[in-house]
């Protein structure tokens, strides 16, 4: 009298790690992004140990050097050591990409998933501001939070949480209104559980792998705006080494033929964007096949 | 009388490409049509017979491939014939309808545009008479002011129309053979009938042979003149229509039909042969036979919804831009007064088309949402005027519970069968620690005959009966006085519902639970309940003992739910409907 | 069609009100003094107090509100430091260059990034589908400054192919007679086919910045909509009915593909807007991006609220613009209106 049922796999987290380690292998880009996802983070947390020289040390006697043996990635306009700058400078931005992702996820997250859930004002509310916020360009946004609230490196992280708002909260939003009222969460209310119950204990564990994707792919636009906000000359300040700023430093001398200084901070940017956004898709990936692109 | 058939399918096999390795959905698989023949396919799911027709029109997704061998549609070998040449057959000399007709319409094309483009890309119209001609089909389908609605997109025509242009559609052309696979699913009852009656009215006038697949053999066996019955990729067995309903030689063949509900059988009869229900292992309670007192009342119960769209500012700024009074009421009413009890150990069936309120009305008696007026009284007390949002928390909870419809949907991915069934008992059910809730997890497990090992797999890793049978333990877990259960068995397999049907049955009479069955399917009610109520546009049309209603029933609308579910009839004289000229 | 345009026009109110409301927060939330900051870092206490006055600073935040939302109405959005010219007229100047750019390159993106995303999406697994995919995720990687400055290293340092990268026009040209702003159809007008030339010259480099910006989403959401269109249900039925590919491909498919990729135009103008204020910078175009990076660096307040809030106006006003594209392409969306 059975009918017929699936293999029987084990499940829970140690399952979850066989079935990632099987995306990965099979799917080398994602592997590669991980792998570059450790690297990168050893730079982060290391790179200041570890660096041949002082990333402020100044030497103008070597200024503008192309790269050499002494200096990998040459040196800039006042003799610092490029290379030295572009591994400290990983620690800052990761660390303003992480933080503003996080408090992003807490307060859209949040919001959304009571929006979705809840209906009724709590929807109205946080569909009102994230309107109000999606009505701005939002680097514009950004640039006029920073310049209201003062040029300093917390408020490049709360202009950044602010203007990714209206997409967490979106998400979060749709994803709890779809559980909403799907059979399980009735279910859930047939066997007496209250309403914070079903959407702390039911509906958010549901929602969390969504999440966890779209902060992945966050990331790397959280660093490209952190990076765009000092460009202009917002939040970071010299002497401090900062992907952005090192980029705008070394703009004027792209054109006259001094590439190094400008292209190694800009390329560490695209890669460590980049990693965070394959890092993104494979997750997707193995979080809901369906949404493959 | 021809001997060469119009399409001759030999030892055909389909593979896909899969993540898993190269699956075989279609083996060997041999079927021959006849020039004006009507052949169903039928099938549970997984049978391949939809694939097998994909494969007959070489639409088969990019995945799929015809591995091995033959088909051959008049003269043309379909295996080797060219991208080009196949392009031409398909919708001039062999067409397609599908399931969920609304889908399969472009949603931003006009439907009579839609029409106009096979009929010019077939050369069968030029520019300048197409939409007559396009106009004349919509007529030919028996769509009301066919000229008006040429100009209609598909989110403003009905299901039963949207079929009806699909069917357009697929005739415009005049091909020989037609494949509609499932066309009626999803479609309501009454509706159905009509298409059906459509589609064999027009494929007969016309002489054309068609397939029709479907997963109800009484459908089948209804509207063909032959009956192809397949089973995990291969043909079991090929019959008669008459000889597949009243006689059928196969085994899988025989276990389908004692399957499929229809008058005259019982709950037990729909078993395999030689196959009991299991007893359970709860003892029995002796439930007293007169003990017949009410145990749920529901009196003018009415449930309003305001009309979508608009609300508050939104409506302020509708007043603003329309002109004049308002089209419609600004309030929907989807329950529309009714009134109706059940006893204590009954079985009452709600049954009505789709929108008729039942869903809503069942919802109201769950407390999941609040009446608009009305009463309900539990067990002589009033729970109609308790919010729903603070019914959850009462001890009256627990006697009110629940099957799903959709086992898939209703239960949380993230959490095993055990922790499913274990949370009204986490919740409401007193019992202390957890190897205490962890055994009677068990022991509700044995009582849906769920073995023991899968409480701990996950729902994507249970099939839809064991997901079915989780479901209703949960249901039970907490020994409800009532249980309302929402077309439980309407995602099931034919098969697989017979079981879980017997198994509702056993559990009623062993735990004295009464049941509030909302279906649309009369056959499946009259098989559990030993009442009926029969609800369209929110109102009770008819109610009272089953066996009355449906044997003698006074509505109208009753008679209509009857006369439309199709009734296989094998005298000399054939029973398909004939074609209106 | 005309309730239609209505009712969106309708909705954009409440967001041009938003608008309004949080520029004028964002200047009233200045730490410290704002008089002080609008007076500029080198203002005497006089000047100060003047500000003060003029921005009715002592008044309750109603009435501040009030007096801002009048200023607007008259097209006062205050005044340059720097400059000592009013804003408005600033941004008045300086806005054609910013759209002539922006709208160059969105151009030329949606030229490659549609027909990439639909080829990518009829033939799947092929070259094609695999550069489209590439450029798409790189694409969305690359900051769009490094871009900007790499182009210029390439093509004008090492190349010598672009000119130099400094503003709309060499300096031994003058800018045609003004009619609508944009050199490259003014110049046409004027019938001066070498400023025509001289004009596209120092605008290909920026151009070509913000179209690989703007490309990899487009691309991507081309691609994606048109693989979902191609799954679909009545790409099936038209299919079966024998159609003929491009027709399925172009009648069928493309047209509900494209809605949204047109949903998303929004978002892409949204970036492209802010990613206009960085090439500015890179190139030296004279937009109103570049005016307020100006106005950063010397600490003046009053254009760069001016900036704020003329972006986000235009932004409301593209946003509508879609809508009611979206609209003209649905009917979904237009008869259930």
């Amino acid at each position: 009298m059975t009918d017929v049922t699936a293999p029987r796999p084990e499940s829970g987290p140690a399952a979850l790690m066989r079935h990632g380690r099987h995306v990965i292998g099979e799917n080398k880009v994602t592997g590669f992004a991980f792998a570059l996802f450790l690297l990168i983070g050893l730079a982060a947390l290391f790179g200041p140990h570890i660096v041949p020289h002082d990333p402020l040390a100044s030497d103008t006697a070597a200024a503008l050097k192309p790269p050499s043996v002494r200096h990998w990635f040459g040196t800039d306009q006042i003799g610092r050591d490029v290379f030295s700058r572009v591994v400290v400078a990983t620690r800052l931005d990761l660390f303003i990409a992480l933080a503003s992702v996080a408090l992003v996820f807490l307060m859209g997250g949040l919001a959304g998933v009571a929006a979705g859930f809840f209906g009724g004002w709590t929807d109205r509310i946080v569909g009102r501001i994230a309107d109000t916020i999606m009505a701005f360009p939002l680097f514009v946004l950004a640039m006029g939070i920073v310049a209201a609230l003062g040029n300093s490196v917390q408020n490049i992280i709360i202009a950044t949480a602010i203007v990714n708002f209206p997409l967490y909260a979106r998400v979060a939003r749709a994803e709890a209104n779809v559980r909403r009222e799907v059979g399980f969460v009735l279910a859930a209310r047939l066997s007496g559980n209250s309403e914070a119950r079903i959407v702390l204990g039911q509906v958010l564990p549901n929602i969390m792998p969504i999440m966890i994707v779209q902060m992945s792919l966050t990331m790397g636009y959280a660093i490209l705006n952190a990076a765009g906000l000092s460009f202009i000359g917002l939040g970071v300040r010299p002497p401090t080494a900062e992907w952005g700023i090192m980029v705008a430093e070394g703009a004027a001398f792209m054109v006259s033929g001094e590439w190094w200084i400008a292209f190694f901070p800009g390329a560490a940017l695209m890669i460590a964007v980049f990693c965070f956004n394959l890092l993104g898709d494979g997750l997707r990936d193995i979080v809901d096949p369906q949404r493959r692109t | 009388m021809t001997a060469i058939p119009l399409l001759d399918v030999h030892d055909l096999t389909v593979e896909f490409a899969t993540r898993r390795g190269v699956v075989r959905a279609v083996q060997r698989v041999n079927l021959s049509i006849a020039r004006g023949e009507t052949v169903g396919i039928v099938g549970e799911s997984g049978s391949g017979k939809s694939v097998t027709s994909y494969a007959v029109m070489r639409i088969l997704d990019r995945a799929g491939r015809i591995a091995e061998g033959s088909v051959r549609f008049s003269s043309i070998d379909v295996r080797q014939a060219s991208e080009d040449e196949m392009r031409e057959l398909r919708g001039r000399e062999m067409s397609m309808i599908f399931q969920n007709p609304r889908a399969a319409l472009n949603p931003i094309r006009k439907v009579g545009r839609q029409i106009e483009d096979v009929l010019l890309e077939h050369v069968k119209a030029t520019r300048s008479d197409a939409t007559e001609k396009a106009i004349d089909l919509l007529d030919q389908v028996r769509i009301a002011r066919p000229r008006e609605r040429y100009h209609a997109y598909p989110f403003e025509l009905s299901g039963g129309m949207c079929q009806r242009v699909v069917i357009a559609l697929a005739l415009a052309c005049q091909p020989q053979l037609l494949i509609a696979d499932e066309p009626t699913t999803g479609l309501d009852v009454t509706t159905q009938k009509t298409v059906m009656e459509l589609i064999v009215g027009l494929t007969h006038q016309r002489s054309m042979s068609t397939i029709l697949i479907t997963h109800d053999l009484g459908l089948a066996a209804t509207y063909c003149d032959r009956v192809v019955v397949m089973e995990k990729g291969h043909v079991v067995e090929t019959a008669s229509a008459r000889a597949i309903f009243t006689a059928p030689s196969h085994r899988y063949s025989r276990k389908l039909m004692r399957a499929t509900p229809r008058p005259g059988v019982s709950l037990r009869e729909l078993l395999p042969e030689g196959e009991t229900p299991t007893p359970t292992s709860a003892s029995v309670t002796p439930l007293n036979a007169m003990d017949r007192t009410p145990l749920l009342v529901v009196d003018k119960l009415i449930k309003e919804y305001p009309r979508k769209g608009l609300d508050g500012v939104g409506a302020m700024l509708g007043k603003l831009v329309r002109h004049g009074p308002a089209p419609e009421p600004d309030v929907f009413r989807a329950v529309d007064g009714i009134s109706f009890s059940i006893n204590r150990g009954e079985s009452v069936g709600l049954v009505g088309e789709s929108g008729c309120g039942k869903s809503t009305t069942s919802t109201m008696v769950m407390r999941l949402i609040d009446k608009t007026s009305g009463s309900i009284v539990f067990d002589g007390e009033d729970i109609g005027d308790i919010p729903a949002r603070s019914f959850a928390r009462l001890p009256l909870r627990k006697r009110i519970q629940m099957v799903f419809q959709d086992p898939t949907d209703s239960l949380n991915p993230r959490f095993t069968a055990a922790r499913a069934i274990a949370d009204p008992l986490l919740r409401l059910g007193g019992i202390p620690g957890r190897d205490a809730i962890r055994a009677r997890c068990e022991e509700l497990a044995r009582q849906v005959d769920l073995p023991l090992d899968l409480l701990d797999r996950f729902p994507h890793q249970l099939s839809g009966g064991q997901k079915a049978r989780v479901g209703i333990a949960r249901a039970i877990a907490l020994k409800p006085d009532l249980v309302i259960l929402d077309e439980p068995t309407a995602a099931l397999d034919v098969s697989v519902q017979a079981v879980v049907l017997n198994l509702l049955q056993e559990l009623k009479d062993t735990l004295g639970m009464s049941y509030l069955f909302v279906s649309h399917d009369l056959n499946v009610v009259r098989l559990l309940c030993g009442r009926v109520i029969v609800m369209q546009a929110g109102r009770i049309v008819e109610h009272g003992p089953t066996e009355r209603v449906l044997f003698a029933p006074e509505a109208q609308y009753t008679r209509d739910l009857l006369a439309a579910i199709p009734h296989p009839k094998f005298d000399d004289e054939p029973a398909r409907m004939v074609a209106h000229s | 069609m005309l309730s239609l345009m209505i009712k969106r026009l309708l909705v954009a109110v409440p967001s041009l009100i938003g608008v309004v409301i949080v520029t004028f927060l964002l200047t009233r939330a200045l730490p410290g003094d704002p008089a002080a900051y609008f007076a500029g870092p080198a203002a005497t206490k006089e000047a100060i107090e003047q500000i003060r006055v003029k921005l009715g600073l002592e008044q309750p935040l109603i009435v501040q509100f009030g007096r801002y939302v009048q200023d607007l109405a008259k097209g006062d959005l205050g005044h340059s430091l720097t400059t000592g010219q009013p804003v408005a007229q600033e941004i008045r100047t300086r806005l054609p260059a910013s759209a002539e750019l922006t709208l160059l390159g969105l151009f030329v993106s949606m030229l490659v990034a549609v027909p990439l995303g639909i080829a990518a999406a009829t033939h799947p697994g092929s070259l094609t589908d695999h550069a489209c995919r590439v450029v798409a995720t790189a694409g969305v990687s690359l900051p769009v400054f490094f871009t900007g400055l790499i182009l210029v290293y390439v093509f004008y340092y090492l190349l010598g192919w672009a000119p130099a990268p400094l503003g709309r026009l060499d300096v031994f040209f003058s800018a045609p007679p003004q009619v609508t702003g944009f050199y490259l159809i003014d110049s046409l007008i004027a019938g001066n086919l070498e400023l025509f030339w001289a004009s596209l010259k120092q605008l290909f480099l920026p151009a070509l910045t913000l179209a690989i910006f703007s490309l990899a989403p487009i691309a991507r959401m081309t691609r994606a909509s048109m693989l979902a269109v191609l799954a679909s249900d009545f790409v099936r039925t038209a299919r079966a009915s024998g159609l003929s590919s491009t027709t399925v491909i172009v009648t069928y498919a493309f047209r509900n593909a494209m809605i949204p990729v047109v949903t998303t135009l929004g978002m892409v103008f949204s970036f492209l807007l802010g990613a206009n204020v960085l090439v500015e910078k890179v190139f030296a175009w004279p937009g109103i991006g570049s005016f307020a990076v100006e106005a950063l660096i010397a600490s003046d307040f009053a254009p760069l609220q001016g900036f704020v809030l003329t972006m986000a106006v235009m932004y409301v006003g593209l946003n509508l613009m879609i809508d009611i594209l979206y609209g003209l392409i649905d009917p979904r969306v237009r008869l259930e209106a």
